[in-house]
């Protein structure tokens, strides 16, 4: 069969599409955008986390003929993604104008920061600032898990700018990582908020 | 396989009445994993996703009509006061991701006994809306459980929505799982008082073939309320009317020895959940019902 | 032809020195958030097929028949492949002992063996196709325990056995057994005033990491083939490889692909073998991608373990003696059976000062899942269980435990029960000291302002089993000893090729390793010491492959020692051709080239005073120094066969934790709260990767001590939860802060100091986990994983 879609901003069409294909093979298979990543298959590791029409799901348990005339956001686009939502003037929820009653403090999370150290390939290119917090956190790895947790950060984020360490958690608790232990991914989280709320 | 794609409920009934083999998929939390583990190859996938109206609720005076594909995130962040119970057993529902996609039309249509709705479906008192090319009929909560992942659908049928009683009282829900998110039900448990009958209810997931109340339980702790008067007078439940209630509740389960838990602590995890989720419940009504006297007294 | 997905050069500079001891960033980290990093499973080729595995559904069979025929004649299937055609006289591979078939011959000896091959134009054809070949078996009993392994009339799980393990074994179904014998036990039995006796048992533990096995196969015009792979040795694979294809081994050229994380499960070969046959026999590119289900049947396990301990101490809590006997079961294939039973015996009295010892340790052969490396390997089993008898010990003695240990602590001179003295830091007592002087995180963090409590900071968590009933709090210790490298005489080498050239005007640092970056670090660190040697800002890191020497394997704690030593070794020596360079063009102008110590530094040469004596970019020109060379750590020697005696190990590394927890005592339900740890790192090369290892590792052992267990039906030999729904590793909000405190104490022998990192921490972890779930329950716990069925009585 043949899907109709948008994916990161851009439509996309696939052909031949097998009737019990996923999402995640769709889109790692078929539109050369394999940073969605396949490690459970069943919805227990994040691995595989998009926006569905702005919503983070397990791809591997969207058919793929679901997805017609839907938008996708995937890893590849969230930079972009990210871009488009400060231009167009924030987060978009009212929770934006609360004050601070969680979270951490820029200064705290600072202490995470690259501590003046870049790369070639550490700075420059477009990244979401959650992105940067996960590489400056240290909170990347293998990486094999890194794709769906920026995506569920990053929504996380949108919709709560100043969360608790148990908003977090609650928040990312579809995602496995087997190489941190977490920590740095909080760190991350932590990093990424204060700087956003810096920004603000 | 064929991928059917409806775009509107009654193209859905049709579709369903042509192809009585047709798996809906909505959420796809289930039926996905059984597709990409190759546990199931069947002839048509019928996508409810177009269907709107399966994601939209009705609060009316005494029921809330739940759309099948409502996710369970919305139940969370819009139904807790219409449906505190269920809200709980969402919120014990996988992951945010699952909880983005799966519905309670999904739960009831895998009908596994350790889906998370049914204990909260069970206790609250609800009616499962199932409609056909041939009509509509509601099916009480408890004649729909048949079996192991068998419900009273028939072949033609699919389900439109659940109408679940508005709540009364408080609820409460538990859920035993080995790790603290994103677990399947060792056991859970669901409770809800009903001050307006003065009953009790119950629900007892993944303990038994199918999810079921422990009648005998509800019965026992309806008696002994009503005996002492506790719905007026608003009394702490004796520790050892307590303990009767959670053993008779832990003697409802019928549960095996599999790889996630012996039988033998689903039914001792069951009654501690029962006799918590009493104790939470109960302090609540007590507090409110207190609450009420007061405010009374001020009008 | 298109190929996507080949790994790339990573170019990373750095605005600071970016030497060794800064937390440098991973050059691999943008590729890796954008999503572009090309891990193994996202290889694609033009043409390329899938490849498909059929493996048995029964643990242990003969096999009557297969039948493929239905299964060539799918549409979109280019071949099937089972024993009958493999190419060469070679059918079997092998860490140590080459026992494990290419494909099943005759018989399968455990669930999920792999019994032929499939490849065709679609993933789901492949799977279609493969479950219409016909396989007859006739089951045989299975061998699950040392009682069924050992009795008289057991079957023979490998029959005919000749491996170099048999001569000293007592039954055929033993892979390796290693005594370990020092002192007179019995005598210093007499000595004791208190002894404490325990069984122990261990489950098995999976690697469980992220990224399945996966690769790419592609055969090239000369007859070769090219493999992209997810592996932690390129160089081990190679030598079990090539034979089975037939082929020399510079015609199977290796790249690594990305690695999704490994843990001990990528050291034996997966489904290398079996996409390159695909390739050589369809002519076309074979990709496998394993699912989650087939990951569970691809790779070994931790080795579940009984361990039977006995210790004595006089009654002022000096230890007088050890008695041990830890049975490994291996499964049905060796794996790294040998050197695991090596370890457990070698550490297994543990950090301490024992004089007289008596341990033996055994592997089995059985028709369970086969078991080899898994971080910790061999030691982790031995830590739980020496670590609850120091607990039992000083319950027993009316000691604190902290202090038990810390008097019987080894520290630097002591000699281990293999008669090797520690010959560099062992700061077990200072480690204990500082993770208990740790803040102790505040009680009932669910209380909120509101009246219903956080559930998420309960046991239970959003499950909301308990709003504070019954829930208790536990504190428990503990420390564990693990050698760092391959040991027993193993030549453990690394090789590096680096190389230095002008480049846009600037001096660029080339490091190229054949080791295996499967998530650690280890390219961070390369860089950093290249920048640190070289003094350079610039440095390339090539992607390793088989086209260099080898550089051992990522395992052991081993790669910042073993080819972290080698690039230092070869910018040592590049330095010195760079030097020879600039003498011959400078020389002359002035005497401090001939009379100085000079450096690299800031991309000039320098004086060790300080002085500049010239440009890098003109000392090179348009020359490139290039050095490729092997180093090796000190020798060590292999345990004697009898005695155990002998320097088997090159390094040690030490950690300790403190676990505090919440137990809902009715429900069973465990929350840790904190793990905190103390370790020593000889050198932090780079502090923050050095944090990840230690909180990584940590949790693991978190995961086995309250979660994650393959279960394995002992009727039948069969795995019971081969998914991610049933082998629960922990999620975020499983997990603890863990709080890390740092040592750095130099081991004068390694290089800059360091002492490997990575698997100290998942000693410690578990055994102060279920010390705390002990104290806050009173439950004498013998096993890990604790389930709730044992902390309610209802197992």
């Amino acid at each position: 069969m043949r899907v109709n879609f948008t994916v990161n901003g851009r439509p996309q069409e696939a052909d031949d599409v097998w009737e019990g294909e996923s999402l995640l093979y769709m889109l790692r298979e078929r539109l050369g955008l394999p940073g969605s990543k396949n490690a459970c298959e069943q919805g227990e590791c994040g691995s595989c986390t998009v926006r569905l029409d702005g919503e983070p799901v397990c791809s591997c348990l969207v058919a793929a003929g679901q997805v017609e005339g839907r938008e996708v956001v995937t890893v590849e686009g969230l930079a972009e993604y990210a871009k488009q939502r400060s231009e167009h003037g924030g987060c978009g929820t009212d929770s934006c104008n609360s004050s601070r009653t969680a979270g951490t403090s820029l200064d705290e999370a600072k202490r995470w920061a690259a501590r003046g150290i870049d790369s070639q390939t550490g700075e420059g290119g477009e990244l979401s600032p959650v992105q940067q917090a996960f590489i400056d956190a240290g909170a990347v790895q293998c990486g094999f898990c890194t794709p769906g947790l920026l995506v569920a950060a990053d929504e996380m984020l949108e919709r709560h700018p100043n969360p608790s360490d148990a908003d977090i958690r609650e928040a990312l608790s579809g995602n496995l990582c087997r190489c941190t232990g977490y920590e740095k991914i909080m760190d991350a989280v932590r990093l990424a908020a204060a700087r956003q709320s810096e920004e603000v | 396989m064929d991928f059917l794609r409806p775009a509107s409920w009654e193209e859905a009934l049709a579709a369903k009445a042509e192809h009585p083999t047709a798996v809906p998929i909505a959420g796809g939390t289930d039926v996905m994993v059984e597709i990409n583990f190759d546990h199931r190859r069947p002839e048509y996938l019928l996508d409810l996703n177009r269907v709107g109206e399966l994601s939209e609720w009705e609060v009316g005076e005494e029921t809330v009509r739940l759309g099948a594909s409502v996710p369970y995130t919305r139940i969370m962040e819009n139904l807790r006061p219409e449906l505190p119970g269920l809200a709980l057993a969402s919120h014990t529902v996988a992951s945010p991701q699952i909880r983005n996609r799966g519905g309670v039309g999904g739960n009831l249509g895998t009908a596994s006994p350790a889906g998370d709705a049914h204990p909260a479906l069970l206790a609250a008192g609800a009616q499962v809306e199932a409609e056909s090319v041939r009509g509509s009929r509601l099916i009480p909560i408890d004649d729909f459980y048949t079996g192991v992942k068998r419900n009273a659908l028939a072949p033609d049928e699919l389900i439109r929505a659940v109408h679940i009683d508005k709540a009364d009282g408080p609820q409460q829900y538990s859920k035993v799982g080995t790790r603290n998110a994103m677990v399947i039900a060792v056991c859970a448990f669901g409770l809800a008082l009903h001050p307006g009958t003065r009953t009790v209810r119950t629900g007892i997931g993944s303990a038994a073939p199918t999810p079921v109340r422990a009648k005998a339980a509800e019965e026992f702790l309806n008696a002994a309320l009503d005996e002492g008067g506790f719905w007026d007078n608003g009394r702490i439940i004796t520790p050892s009317v307590a303990k009767q209630f959670a053993d008779l509740c832990a003697g409802a389960c019928n549960p095996i020895d599999d790889v996630r838990g012996t039988a033998s602590y689903r039914r001792h995890a069951v009654g501690v959940m029962a006799r918590r989720t009493l104790m939470w419940t109960w302090e609540s009504y007590r507090g409110t019902d207190r609450a009420a006297r007061r405010m009374g007294g001020a009008a | 032809m298109g190929t996507t997905g080949l790994p790339t050069n990573l170019t990373q500079g750095s605005r600071t020195k970016g030497g060794i001891g800064e937390s440098t960033l991973r050059p691999d980290g943008v590729l890796k958030v954008t999503g572009e990093f090309a891990y193994s499973s996202d290889m694609w080729h033009e043409d390329m097929l899938w490849g498909q595995i059929l493996r048995s559904t029964v643990a242990h069979a003969e096999i009557l028949s297969i039948d493929t025929a239905e299964a060539l004649a799918t549409p979109g299937v280019y071949a099937v492949m089972t024993y009958d055609d493999l190419p060469t006289e070679v059918k079997h591979y092998g860490l140590e002992i080459q026992d494990t078939p290419v494909l099943a011959h005759g018989k399968v000896r455990h669930h999920g063996e792999p019994v032929a091959i499939v490849a065709a134009d679609h993933p789901e054809t492949a799977r279609r196709a493969a479950a219409k070949i016909k396989v007859e078996y006739r089951e045989l009993p299975v061998i699950t325990d040392e009682a069924s392994a050992t009795a008289p009339d057991a079957i023979h799980v490998h029959e005919g056995r000749t491996d170099h393990h048999i001569g000293h074994v007592a039954h055929p179904n033993i892979v390796h057994r290693q005594p370990i014998v020092r002192g007179d036990v019995a005598a210093a039995r007499e000595r004791a005033d208190v002894i404490v006796e325990g069984e122990y048992v261990f489950g098995m533990q999976d690697q469980a990491f992220l990224g399945p096995e996966s690769g790419l196969a592609v055969p090239a015009e000369d007859g070769g083939v090219d493999l992209y792979i997810a592996t932690q040795w390129l160089h081990s694979d190679l030598r079990q490889i090539a034979p089975v294809l037939g082929l020399p081994e510079d015609k199977v050229r290796m790249t690594l692909a990305g690695v999704g994380g490994a843990f001990g499960g990528r050291e034996d070969l997966s489904m290398q073998i079996h996409a390159c046959l695909l390739a050589l026999r369809t002519g076309k590119p074979v990709k496998i991608v394993y699912n989650r289900f087939e990951s569970f049947f691809g790779h070994v396990h931790r080795h579940p373990a009984k361990l039977y301990y006995e210790h004595g101490a006089t009654s002022d809590g000096k230890l007088t003696h050890l008695k041990a006997r830890i049975v490994l079961d291996g499964g049905a294939y060796a794996s790294a059976s040998p050197a695991v039973v090596g370890n457990a015996s070698s550490l297994g009295a543990g950090p301490y000062v024992i004089d007289d010892v008596d341990i033996e340790a055994i592997a089995l052969y059985t028709n369970n899942p086969p078991c080899g490396a898994m971080r910790g390997f061999g030691a982790v089993q031995a830590c739980f269980a020496y670590e609850a008898q120091m607990d039992k010990l000083a319950a027993k003695l009316g000691m604190d435990p902290v202090q038990l240990r810390q008097l019987n602590a080894m520290e630097q001179g002591t000699l281990l029960p293999t008669g090797q003295a520690v010959d560099s830091p062992a700061p077990v007592a200072e480690l204990l000291r500082r993770v208990k002087a740790m803040p102790l995180p505040p009680e009932q963090q669910w209380l909120t302002a509101g009246e219903a409590p956080d559930v998420r900071q309960l046991p239970g968590g959003l499950s909301n089993t308990t709003h504070g009933e019954g829930v208790v709090r536990g504190i428990g210790y503990a420390v564990g000893i693990k050698n760092v490298g391959f040991s027993e005489g193993f030549d453990d080498y690394s090789t590096a090729r680096v190389r230095m050239e002008v480049v846009g005007g600037e001096p660029v640092a080339t490091v190229h390793t054949a080791m295996a970056e499967v998530g650690q670090g280890g390219i961070t660190v390369h860089a950093q010491i290249a920048r640190t040697e070289l003094g350079v800002t610039q440095v390339t890191i090539n992607p390793a492959d088989t086209q260099v020497g080898s550089a051992g394997s990522t395992s052991a704690s081993r790669q910042t020692y073993v080819t972290g030593g080698a690039v230092r070794n070869s910018c040592e020596l590049v330095r010195e051709k760079v030097l020879e360079i600039g003498r011959r063009k400078f020389g002359t102008y002035h005497p401090a080239w001939a009379t100085a110590e000079l450096l690299l530094e800031g991309g000039k040469v320098v004086t060790d005073a300080g002085e500049v004596l010239a440009d890098l970019v003109d000392v090179l020109g348009d020359e490139a120094v290039e050095v490729e060379a092997e180093w090796r750590h000190r020798p060590t020697e292999p345990f004697d066969l009898r005695t155990g005696q002998g320097f088997g190990h090159v390094q040690y590394t030490f950690a300790a934790h403190r676990a505090v927890v919440e137990v809902d005592t009715e429900l069973g339900l465990v929350k840790v709260i904190e793990l905190a740890c103390a370790q020593d790192v000889g050198k932090a090369l780079n502090p923050l990767s050095v944090l990840g290892q230690i909180q990584g590792g940590t949790v693991q052992g978190l995961g086995i001590a309250v979660m994650e267990e393959i279960v394995v039906d002992p009727k039948t030999a069969k795995v019971r939860n081969p998914s991610f729904t049933d082998y629960l590793i922990p999620t975020i909000l499983d997990t603890p802060t863990i709080p890390v405190d740092v040592l750095e104490l130099a081991d004068d022998h390694a290089p800059y100091g360091l002492r490997g990192v990575g698997e100290a921490p998942t000693l410690s972890s578990t055994p102060a986990v279920l010390a705390a779930i002990r104290d806050a329950t009173g439950l004498d716990l013998n096993r890990t994983p604790v389930r709730p069925e044992h902390l309610t009585g209802t197992a």
